[in-house]
C-alpha cells in the first residue's frame, strides 16, 4: 500500500487536562477530497491547529508524505507544502492584497525573489478573482473577498495539501457558490484538500468522502452516503431522541 | 545554621517585596498598562514619610496611611485625567505614555527634594531580638509584617467588597462589565489609585530598611517586573510568592556573589526559565 | 531601493563639506543629531519594522560604550574599539533576542527595560574592568579641539551612514517583508512559512550592533563614560519618540523624527536647565496624546476643518 499523504495515528491536544482531540488517527491519500464534520465545539479547528503545528498537538504521532512532522514548527510545516486557511481570517490588515498573498509565494511557495513573489502571487489574484482589488489593503475588503485573500495565500504557497476551515462560513448563497466553484478549480490543479464545513449540502457535493469528530474523538469514516445514515453520527449532530425517531422511520 | 539567617533575612526582604509588586501587578493585570510611574510613587511614598519624621518626629509606621493616601490621590488623578484617554492602545504608546510621566515626576521629585539618598533613622528603634541563633532586626520585620497586612488586606478587598468584584469584572471582560452598568473609566482610576496607594505605602515602609533616592525609582520598577513574571500578573498571592521568592534569592545569593549583584541574579534566573520554558512564563500574555 | 540609495548619496554629499564650514558648537549639535539619527534607525529595526516594542536601546548603548572604553584603555586604538563595541553588541543582541523575544507585548518591552539597568549594576561592581561608579577615563590623546570635533562628526556620520544604509537593505529585502508580516500578525506570518524567531533575533541583533557601535564612538566623543550616564534610560526613550515623531516602519521617519526632536531639544534645552528632563516628559506625553501617528498624521486641511468647527 503506497504511503498516505498525511498520516494521523492516535493525535490528541489537552488544555490544562481537558482533552480537546483525542486519539485521532486518520490517513488521506494524495488527491483526495475530504470533508471534516462535527457539531460545534467538536474539536475540527482544534485538530486542523495541531496538524499545522500552532499550538502543537500533546501526542505527536504525525506524518505527512513519510516524515513526522509532529515536532515541527509552524513555518517548517508551511515550507513542506502543507497550507491552510483560518476559520476567522487572518490576513495582515494593513498590507494590500498584493502583498498578502506575496508572503505565501515569498516564504513557503519558493520563490526566489521579491519579483518572482509578485508574479506568483498575481498569477493567484487571477485565479481567485481578486486582481482588481490586489493594491487594496487587506483590511477595506468584505468577508467574502477576505475569505478569498485566505485561499489565495494559501494557494501560493504552492500547498500539497490544504486544510480549509470553514471558508463559507456568514457568506450568502451566491458567495457559496462562487467559493464552490473556486474549490472546484483547485481540486482541478490537484490539490489534495481536507475541508471543516458547516452546510451539510457543500460537504456531500464536495467530498467522497467524511470523517466526523465529536467530543474531540473520531466517531465516523465513510463514504459521505454512508456517514450521514450513520446513527452514531445523527445522534451527535441531533440528539439521541431525534436519532431514535430517525431510526424508527427509516429502519 | 547560617543559612537561616539568610532564610530569614529573604523573608523579611520578601515581605516588602510583596508590598512593592502587587499594586504594579494590579495595574499590569486589570488597566493592562505597565506603570513605568510605579517606582517614582515608592520614591514619593518613602520621601513623604522621611519629611513627616524629619519635621514633625512622625512615626514612619504612623505616617504609611497618609503617605499611601497622598500618592493614591495622585495616581487617581493621572489615571482618571491621562492614562485613560490611551487604555487599550498598544504597548508602545501606553509605555511610552507613562514613560513621559516618570520622567516629569523625576524630575519634580529631584527640584523638590534634590537627588539625594534618604532614609529615616528612628530615635527609638526596636533593636535586635535573638531566636534559635537567628538575628531578627525587630523595625524591619515589623514593617515586613505590615507589608504583608497590606497586602492581605488588598487581597480581602478585592475578593470580599463590590468594588473588588467591580475590578475582577472588568478585568475579565470590559465590555460585559460596562453593559452591567460598572463605570469602567472609574474603575481603572480607583485600580490604578489603588496601586499608586500600595506603592506609597511600599515607600514608607522602605525608608526605615533602605537609602532611597529619586534614581532608585527604576530599580523598584525592575524588581516589580521579576516579581510579576515569577509569581504571575495580576494575581495578589502571586505577588506575594513571587516577592518571597525574590527576597530568598537576594538573600542566598548575596552570600555567593555580594548584595550588589542582586538585580542580576534575578534576571538570570528569570532568562533560564524562560530559556527552559519556551512558551514563556506568562503563557497568558498571549491571550489580550 | 535605487531612490532610497540616492537620497542618501546626496544626503551624503550635502554633509560631508559642513565640518570645515561652521564652528565646533555646530559639530557638536551636528554629531548629537547624527547620534541619535543612528540610534533611532537602530530601534526602528526592531520597534519600527518588527512592531516589538524595545525600550532596550540604553542597554546596547551603555554596553558598547565600555566594550569601546575598556578596549581603548588597554591600548587599542579608536576604530578597533568602536569594531568592538558593535561585535560585542551583536553577540550580546543575539544571546539576549533568542531568549526574550518569546515573550511578547507588555512583558518583552519591560524585559528589555530591566537589561539596561541589570548591566548598570554588572558595571558598578565589575570595578577591575569597569572603573564602577567613578567611571573610566580615556587615554589621553593631544589634539587640536576643532580637528577633534570633525572626526567625531565624521565617525557619527559613517554609523548613520552604515545604519540608514541597513534600514534600506532590509526594508528592500525578503527580510523587511518578513518583519512587516510578523508586525501584522506574527501567528499567521509563521502559517505562511515566515521563520518568525530567525527574522526576529537578526533584526533584534542588528538593533543591538548598532546601538553598541554608536555607544562605541560616543566614548571616544566624550573620552569620559559612566554607569549612570551611559545606561541613562533616556538613550531608550528618545530613539522610541524620534521614531514615533517621524514614522514608524519606515526609512527616512527615524531621520526626520530624529531632526524634529532635537531641533525642539535644543529649544528647550537652552531655556530650562533645570527641569530639562521633566519638559521632555511633557513633550512625550503631549506628542503621545495628541499627535500619536507621527508627524507625518498632521494634515492641515484637517487641523483648519477643526478649529474651524
Amino acid at each position: 500500500m503506497s504511503a498516505a499523504l498525511l498520516e494521523l495515528d492516535r493525535v490528541g491536544r489537552t488544555f490544562g487536562g481537558v482533552r480537546a482531540v483525542h486519539d485521532v488517527s486518520l490517513k488521506i491519500q494524495e488527491g483526495e477530497i475530504v470533508g471534516l464534520i462535527g457539531p460545534n465545539g467538536a474539536g475540527k479547528t482544534t485538530l486542523i491547529n495541531a496538524i499545522t503545528g500552532v499550538p502543537p498537538p500533546t501526542s505527536r504521532r504525525l506524518r505527512y508524505r513519510g516524515t513526522a512532522i509532529g515536532h515541527k514548527k509552524p513555518n517548517h510545516i508551511a515550507a513542506l507544502g502543507l497550507a491552510r486557511t483560518f476559520q476567522v481570517v487572518q490576513p495582515f490588515p494593513d498590507m494590500t492584497v498584493l502583498e498578502n498573498v506575496m508572503a505565501g509565494s515569498l516564504f513557503a511557495g519558493g520563490s526566489a525573489s521579491m519579483a518572482d513573489a509578485r508574479d506568483a502571487a498575481r498569477e493567484q489574484l487571477e485565479f481567485t478573482g481578486l486582481a482588481p482589488l490586489a493594491d487594496r489593503p487587506a483590511s477595506k475588503l468584505t468577508l467574502a473577498n477576505r475569505k478569498r485573500l485566505e485561499l489565495a495565500k494559501s494557494l501560493a504557497m504552492r500547498p500539497k495539501l490544504l486544510l480549509l476551515d470553514e471558508v463559507n462560513a456568514g457568506l450568502n448563497s451566491a458567495e457559496v457558490n462562487q467559493a464552490l466553484e473556486l474549490i472546484g478549480k483547485i481540486r482541478a490543479r490537484g490539490i489534495t484538500i481536507l475541508i471543516i464545513e458547516h452546510l451539510l449540502k457543500v460537504v456531500l457535493t464536495l467530498c467522497p468522502r467524511i470523517v466526523v469528530l465529536h467530543h474531540g474523538e473520531l466517531i465516523a469514516d465513510d463514504a459521505a452516503n454512508d456517514v450521514v445514515r450513520d446513527p452514531k453520527v445523527i445522534e451527535a449532530y441531533l440528539g439521541s431522541k431525534f436519532a431514535e425517531r430517525y431510526g424508527a422511520r427509516h429502519g | 545554621m547560617i543559612y537561616l539567617q539568610y532564610a530569614a533575612n529573604g523573608i523579611i526582604l520578601g515581605g516588602l517585596y510583596a508590598c512593592i509588586a502587587v499594586g504594579f501587578s494590579l495595574t499590569w493585570g486589570v488597566l493592562n498598562i505597565i506603570n513605568i510611574l510605579h517606582g517614582a510613587f515608592i520614591v514619593l511614598g518613602c520621601y513623604i514619610t522621611y519629611f513627616a519624621h524629619q519635621l514633625f518626629g512622625i512615626h514612619p509606621f504612623v505616617s504609611l496611611p497618609l503617605a499611601g493616601l497622598m500618592v493614591g490621590i495622585l495616581g487617581y488623578a493621572t489615571q482618571a485625567g491621562i492614562i485613560n484617554r490611551v487604555v487599550g492602545q498598544s504597548v508602545l504608546v501606553t509605555l511610552t505614555l507613562t514613560f513621559g510621566l516618570d520622567l516629569i515626576f523625576n524630575n519634580a521629585l529631584i527640584l523638590g527634594f534634590t537627588a539625594n539618598y534618604r532614609q529615616v533613622v528612628l530615635a527609638n528603634p526596636l533593636g535586635t531580638v535573638e531566636v534559635a541563633g537567628i538575628f531578627i532586626p525587630l523595625d524591619r520585620a515589623l514593617a515586613m509584617v505590615l507589608a504583608l497586612l497590606l497586602t492581605f488586606g488588598l487581597y480581602i478587598v478585592l475578593q470580599m467588597s463590590r468594588l473588588g468584584r467591580a475590578i475582577v469584572a472588568v478585568r475579565f471582560d470590559r465590555e460585559a462589565a460596562s453593559l452591567m452598568g460598572v463605570n469602567v473609566m472609574r474603575t481603572y482610576a480607583i485600580t490604578f489609585a489603588i496601586g499608586a496607594f500600595m506603592a506609597g505605602a511600599a515607600g514608607s515602609l522602605l525608608s526605615v530598611v533602605f537609602p532611597i533616592a529619586p534614581i532608585t525609582g527604576h530599580l523598584f520598577l525592575s524588581k516589580a517586573f521579576v516579581i510579576c513574571v515569577l509569581g504571575g500578573i495580576g494575581s495578589v498571592p502571586g505577588a506575594a510568592i513571587g516577592g518571597i521568592a525574590l527576597g530568598l534569592l537576594e538573600s542566598f545569593s548575596a552570600s555567593i556573589v555580594g548584595p550588589e549583584l542582586a538585580l542580576t541574579v534575578a534576571f538570570v534566573v528569570l532568562i533560564a526559565l524562560l530559556a527552559v520554558r519556551p512558551q514563556g512564563i506568562m503563557g497568558r500574555e498571549d491571550m489580550h | 531601493m535605487r531612490r532610497n540609495f540616492l537620497i542618501l548619496l546626496i544626503g551624503l554629499i550635502v554633509l560631508a563639506p559642513v565640518p570645515f564650514l561652521t564652528d565646533t558648537y555646530v559639530l557638536r549639535l551636528g554629531t548629537t543629531a547624527l547620534m541619535y539619527v543612528s540610534l533611532s534607525l537602530a530601534w526602528n529595526m526592531i520597534g519600527g519594522f518588527a512592531g516589538y516594542p524595545s525600550f532596550g536601546m540604553a542597554a546596547f548603548f551603555g554596553l558598547g560604550a565600555y566594550a569601546s572604553g575598556i578596549l581603548q584603555v588597554n591600548g587599542f586604538a579608536g576604530p578597533v574599539g568602536w569594531i568592538g563595541a558593535g561585535l560585542v553588541g551583536l553577540a550580546f543582541a543575539l544571546a539576549l533576542g533568542a531568549v526574550v523575544l518569546r515573550l511578547r507585548g507588555h512583558a518583552f518591552a519591560i524585559a528589555t527595560l530591566v537589561v539596561a539597568e541589570v548591566l548598570k549594576e554588572i558595571t558598578n561592581a565589575w570595578n577591575s574592568l569597569t572603573g564602577g561608579g567613578m567611571g573610566l577615563n580615556m587615554p589621553y590623546q593631544k589634539m587640536d579641539p576643532i580637528a577633534g570635533a570633525r572626526i567625531y562628526f565624521y565617525a557619527m556620520l559613517a554609523c548613520a551612514t552604515i545604519s540608514l544604509a541597513a534600514t534600506i537593505l532590509v526594508a528592500g529585502s525578503k527580510l523587511g517583508f518578513a518583519l512587516r508580516t510578523i508586525k501584522q500578525n506574527e501567528d499567521a506570518a509563521s502559517m505562511v512559512g515566515v521563520n518568525t524567531t530567525t527574522a526576529k533575533v537578526i533584526a533584534f541583533a542588528l538593533s543591538g550592533a548598532l546601538g553598541a557601535l554608536v555607544g562605541g564612538v560616543y566614548t571616544s566623543w566624550i573620552n569620559f563614560i559612566e554607569p549612570a550616564d551611559v545606561y541613562d534610560p533616556l538613550f531608550s526613550i528618545k530613539p522610541i519618540v524620534m521614531v514615533l515623531l517621524g514614522g514608524s516602519g519606515t526609512v527616512f521617519g527615524p531621520v526626520l523624527g530624529a531632526a524634529a526632536f532635537l531641533l525642539l531639544d535644543e529649544i528647550v534645552w537652552r531655556n530650562f536647565l533645570e527641569t530639562h528632563t521633566g519638559i521632555l516628559g511633557l513633550v512625550i506625553v503631549l506628542l503621545i496624546l495628541f499627535l500619536p501617528k507621527g508627524l507625518g498624521s498632521l494634515s492641515w486641511p484637517r487641523l483648519l476643518q477643526r478649529s474651524a468647527r
